[in-house]
């Protein structure tokens, strides 16, 4: 066991778990953060996504011994930003969710992609995107939500 | 008279003895009538060579080829398949937003969730493919041309390549790969580090040459 000093969503938090222990167990079984959900458990469905010192960051695989002071925002205060604001925002007016289980991870590596190319084409909406899977095949709302918020931006 | 005829039979038997001399050493090779610069030239190109096949059996090895594609993705494990998670090239070799490479892979190895990790971890540039789009290694000659030309190599020349081998923390990588999350190891290049760099400094010393042919 070990103590690490984290700055989630602008504050800090402190502790103690098995350095192996991955960033999704952290936020989730210490910190009482469930926004954030379990998918696949090995980076492969995107439902685990955070930003990690700005990066889209797939949570479940990221130890907590290799975090260090890189900041941490989650799903519970993406609202906070504005491009974050405006993704939700879409995702509401756009009636996007359906079961719902996979809808954090989505709008996290949304609001990642607003943020590093604001007037994206479909075809970087597929691609960034294509790491993010839903179940429910809620796809071309995604992508509607995304365009939308995109010109909310403007 | 008489004096003469021994002059002559003296001289006679000194030519023999310089002959048979000469010819006996040439013989066993311990004279070197004329020094041969074509042949230490074509031994050093010899040795260039079989140096630079050492270093092209690590450079198509799984841990290298795998981010030496062709394709707009990368590969993973040792029998090179597509990378999971749709994972795509993007436009620097760093993936796209919201799906970098460095969404998983750490500046090192995560070995507790069995995702690798290193510096900078991206793809190599399609100038630096060796890999056709089939997913075959691309021929000895051809990877050797694409690695030697400096409009394709960011501009390294043979002391800049060996310094790559030697350094980059990528290349260094490929000897300290981790385990996968099963806890299997994963496999390692044909040759030590130290046996890469010691192919490589030979390459360079004979003048980085290449196999002839396609």
């Amino acid at each position: 066991m070990a103590t690490y000093q984290l700055n989630v969503n602008g504050q800090h938090r402190e502790v103690n778990v098995d350095p192996s222990t991955p960033l999704l167990w952290v936020l989730r079984e210490e910190l009482k953060m469930t926004g954030t959900k379990y998918g696949c458990g090995i980076s492969a469905c995107g439902a685990c996504t955070v930003h990690l010192a700005g990066i889209a960051t797939r949570s479940c695989v990221v130890p907590v011994s290799l975090l260090g002071d890189r900041p941490i925002i989650t799903i519970e205060a993406i609202g906070q930003d504005p491009v974050g604001r405006a993704v939700q925002d879409a995702w509401v007016d756009k009636d996007v969710v359906q079961c719902g289980y996979c809808q954090s991870g989505q709008i996290m590596s949304a609001v990642a992609l607003l943020k590093a190319t604001p007037k994206p084409t479909d075809t970087n909406i597929e691609e960034s995107m294509g790491g993010n899977l839903c179940r429910c095949a809620t796809y071309v709302r995604i992508r509607e939500a995304i365009n939308s918020a995109s010109q909310q931006l403007k | 008279m008489l004096g003469h005829h021994r002059l002559l039979v003296r001289f006679c038997l000194s030519l023999l003895v310089v002959f048979v001399t000469w010819s006996a050493l040439s013989i066993l090779g311990a004279v070197d009538v004329r020094p041969n610069k074509t042949s230490t030239a074509d031994a050093k190109l010899a040795d260039g060579l079989a140096a630079w096949e050492q270093v092209y059996s690590v450079l198509t090895s799984p841990r290298c080829i795998n981010c030496h594609t062709a394709t707009n993705y990368p590969q993973q494990g040792d029998d090179r398949h597509r990378h999971f998670a749709n994972v795509i090239r993007g436009p620097e070799g760093k993936g796209v937003p919201a799906l970098n490479c460095i969404s998983c892979h750490q500046e090192v190895n995560a070995d507790s969730t069995g995702v690798p990790g290193g510096h900078n971890w991206h793809l190599a540039p399609l100038s630096m493919r060796w890999q056709d789009l089939n997913d075959q290694p691309l021929s000895s000659a051809t990877v050797c041309r694409a690695v030697t030309d400096r409009s394709k190599n960011n501009g390294l020349d043979g002391p800049g390549l060996l310094k790559h081998h030697q350094e980059e923390p990528l290349v260094l990588w490929a000897w300290n790969p981790g385990h996968r999350v099963d806890g299997t190891v994963r496999s390692l290049p044909p040759l030590t580090h130290d046996e890469f760099v010691a192919a490589t400094r030979r390459w360079v010393e004979a003048g980085t040459p290449c196999p002839k042919g396609r």
